[in-house]
């Protein structure tokens, strides 16, 4: 396949993407747009969907979203079950037995942070030659809101409820690109939907990159279901992760560090907590101490960032 | 016709791992994936070396773990390779929802399977508690006693799965240890005759870029049922389907195979019905029986799915007492696998005496002589009617 | 809208072809519609990139709301950055 070139104009995408409506996901769901966007990044693919909302909005019989090749098997193996459609494919395509086309992983926070991370690092340190895509929306929402290990400090979850005696989620996120890029792999990033040419370009930066080595993306991609917002905000939302730098935007491109989006001024946090029910308790004065803990994390994380981005090759 | 089979063959002395490792580079397979697990570990071996030599030209992916092993061969089916993996006791267990889709996606996946016992507590030898516990997946499920057979039923194994009628992933179990690490004297079909016989791998689902399709879809009350019962039937088309293979590989190898296998039965009274390594020690032990005056004969399982039912029913008619020795423990039930498999299938025509021994758990052996206790004990507690329970044989204190 | 075929019908293996949810329209999900002014539209198509169906056709760069699909999030309006949608309620 040749190299993709990044994209400038909206108008330089496909008029039409490859997923199609019909499916069955919320009224301004940021997982589907993030699914639409690899469809309109990417020319052809094919997707191997963990279980989760994806999934199962997208593919309820007899009706399939996906004009791409895709599949499903299991909640925390798209991840090898990639690997293994990659070593097929370089084998048969060899052997002129089939048409070898990139492999993109898509799941969500659940299936990546959680139940499916063990498999993606044995993806990862093997080097294979996929992409990996997380549609992050924070929890577990196709189950009903529980929490993950990417649900941010503070959250209010079905399974960590803001409650009298405890506020909400007291763990942190963990730091997905770094656990990653502890791997050694060629190209890892975070984006999210507001900075759309940015998620596009990095999409096929990583198309690219799965040619030697697998490339990782972690896409914050907000729900409007869980997180209790009107679901209009969606976009704004995402932008408001990014200019509170709750979400910051980076690459880490064989081992060094670059922020992508520098957010030189940023809107208080409390502005993102305050539009999303899934958040709000925390502007409530008894859960000061919480509060203060995640806008502890958001500076420290920021300057890390920084830190790590001067330091040269840190990965 | 056995001198042309021979022709086509040749004498080679393996372990049953390697063994499987030999038929798998024949096969002309794709895609390896696997995990190390004591006993198959030299399966996983074998390969990685046939691979990084050049002999084999296949796609050996080091997993992490088995759920991962069975996923990147289910993957790589899906993108139309012909796909490998083997596995035991603890890693098959890991694996196990895995299996199920495996079967479901209707792949023509190839395991071989070191049959070992399942924790805790944790013991590596061979019994059949991992073989049995994936009864209801949907697999083909095959049994070979030593390397020959092992051997064979792998070759066998791909042109079952591949062919359109069946579209199912096939186990090919044999005794962890004692079949697996044995060295046995056995014969190979030579490469260009495996490679006539099985071809390449043009069945079954396949990833298409210029025909997109959705694989594994979510079927809700109203399509599930549908994808079941289809796949229901292709587990019953695999019964003519193995006959049909069986035939064929007669033809070429010479030997021929049922999905039961009989010794001193066409006068036999009272049957010894084993699996695996065991059949060969109760054949030296009915044997002896038959030196003692005894009516005694043996049936080994070589096909348990599809449960060979007419076969078995047929055979199984004809003895007057059935003696079972299972290398399995199904605590709370009337008996084990076997047994049920055997009175489903006898009932309601038949009446014939039958009697459940659970033996050689966490690889406790089993002599010849054991056998012949187990027999005779059999026969007596069989003709007293005193048979309303499994009866262990070898564990102290019973 | 249950599927009726027979198990000899169904696809194989839990599969189907790619792209048939266009038959399954989510119309009429919405509550409210959006309507594009065409006056104010300057044809950036920011409405089109972020519409999560997607239910926006585009032309080249002109765009037309697809209301078999439309679900009425209301992403269009609030996005648009000359203010060209309006979200009116959708008739009963």
């Amino acid at each position: 396949m040749s190299k993709l070139n990044p994209v400038s104009k909206i108008s330089d995408l496909p008029e039409e993407s490859k997923f199609r409506p019909g499916h069955r996901l919320c009224a301004g769901c940021g997982p589907a747009i993030t699914a639409k966007i690899i469809t309109l990044a990417v020319p052809e693919a094919i997707i191997v969907n963990a279980t989760g909302c994806v999934e199962v909005g997208t593919t309820i019989y007899p009706y399939s979203a996906w004009k791409t090749p895709w599949v499903h098997v299991l909640f925390q193996n798209n991840a090898p079950v990639a690997s293994g459609i990659a070593a097929a494919l370089e084998k048969l395509s060899a052997e002129g037995r089939a048409r070898k086309i990139p492999v993109i992983a898509l799941g969500g926070d659940g299936a990546t942070f959680d139940i499916g991370l063990g498999a993606i690092s044995g993806a990862l340190e093997r080097l294979d030659k996929i992409i990996y895509l997380c549609y992050d929306n924070c929890a577990y929402m196709n189950t009903g809101i529980q929490r993950s290990g990417a649900s941010i400090l503070g959250a209010a979850t079905t399974t960590s409820p803001a409650g009298k005696v405890i506020p909400g989620k007291q763990e942190n996120k963990k730091d997905l690109i770094a656990i990653v890029a502890s791997h050694h792999i060629p190209y890892a990033a975070t984006a999210t939907l507001w900075l759309w040419r940015d998620m596009v370009n990095k999409i096929r930066k990583a198309v690219n990159y799965s040619e030697q080595g697998p490339a990782f993306l972690h896409v914050l991609a907000p729900c409007q279901f869980g997180w209790r917002y009107d679901p209009y905000l969606t976009i704004k939302v995402s932008r408001m992760a990014v200019e509170t730098r709750l979400f910051p935007i980076y690459e880490v491109e064989d081992g060094q560090l670059r922020i992508n989006y520098r957010v030189s001024k940023p809107t208080p946090v409390e502005e993102y907590l305050k539009i999303q029910r899934m958040m709000r308790h925390l502007l409530d004065p008894k859960n000061a101490e919480t509060l203060q803990r995640l806008k502890d994390w958001v500076e420290w994380n920021w300057q890390r960032l920084e830190n790590l981005e001067k330091a040269g090759r840190v990965f | 016709m056995m001198t042309q089979a021979l022709a086509r063959q040749h004498r080679i002395a393996l372990t049953g791992n390697d063994a499987v490792a030999y038929a798998v580079k024949q096969a002309n397979v794709d895609v390896i994936s696997a995990y190390p697990i004591t006993p198959q570990t030299f399966v996983v071996e074998t390969l990685s070396r046939y691979v990084n030599d050049g002999e084999l030209n296949a796609k050996f992916i080091n997993v992490e773990s088995e759920h991962s092993a069975l996923s990147a061969v289910i993957g790589a089916s899906l993108a139309g390779a012909r796909a490998f993996t083997a596995t035991a006791s603890q890693g098959l267990a890991y694996m196990w929802e895995a299996l199920y889709a495996a079967s479901g996606l209707r792949l023509p996946i190839v395991m071989a399977l070191a049959a070992r016992a399942l924790s805790a507590p944790i013991n590596i030898h061979n019994d059949h508690s991992d073989f049995f516990g994936m009864r209801d997946a949907g697999w083909i499920m095959f049994n070979g006693e030593e390397a020959q057979e092992t051997y064979d039923l792998t070759i066998m194994a791909f042109k079952i799965a591949e062919d359109p009628r069946v579209l199912l992933p096939v186990v090919v179990s044999y005794d962890g240890f004692i079949v697996s690490h044995a060295i046995t004297n056995f014969y190979a079909l030579n490469d260009d005759v495996v490679k006539e016989f099985l071809g390449v791998r043009t069945t079954g689902p396949r990833i298409d870029p210029d025909n997109p399709r959705t694989f594994g879809v979510l079927a809700l009350q109203d399509s599930y049922f549908e994808f079941k019962r289809q796949q229901y039937e292709a587990m019953e088309n695999a019964r003519q389907v193995i006959k049909e293979v069986f035939q064929k590989y007669e033809e070429i190898s010479g030997r021929k195979y049922t999905p039961l296998k009989e010794y001193m039965t066409s006068d036999a009274e009272t049957c010894i019905v084993a699996m695996g390594s065991t059949v060969g020690t109760a054949r030296h032990a009915v044997k002896t029986l038959r030196e003692k005056g005894e009516k005694a004969g043996v049936v080994g399982i070589l096909q348990y799915r599809p449960w060979p039912t007419k076969e078995a029913e047929q055979l199984f008619s004809r003895f007057k007492r059935i003696i079972i020795m299972e290398k399995v423990m199904s605590p709370g039930a009337r008996a084990g696998p076997v047994y049920e498999d055997i009175t489903a299938t006898l009932y309601p025509n038949h009446n014939v005496k039958m009697i459940d021994y659970i033996y050689g758990l966490g690889g406790r052996d089993i002599s010849a002589q054991g056998v012949i206790e187990i027999y005779k004990q059999g026969k007596e507690l069989a003709d007293k009617g005193k048979t309303d329970k499994p009866c262990f044989y070898g564990v102290r204190g019973e | 809208m249950s599927t009726t075929v027979t198990w000899r019908e169904i696809d194989l293996g839990g599969s189907v072809a790619g792209g048939t949810s266009e038959k399954y329209k989510t119309g009429n999900w919405r509550v409210e519609k959006p309507v594009i002014d065409y006056e104010k539209c300057v044809r950036c198509l920011i409405c089109w990139l972020y519409c999560p169906e997607p239910a926006i056709i585009r032309n080249g760069n002109e765009v037309k709301i697809d209301y078999d699909y439309c679900k009425g999030c209301g992403i269009c309006a609030e996005e648009c950055p000359k203010k060209a949608i309006t979200m009116v309620p959708e008739e009963i």
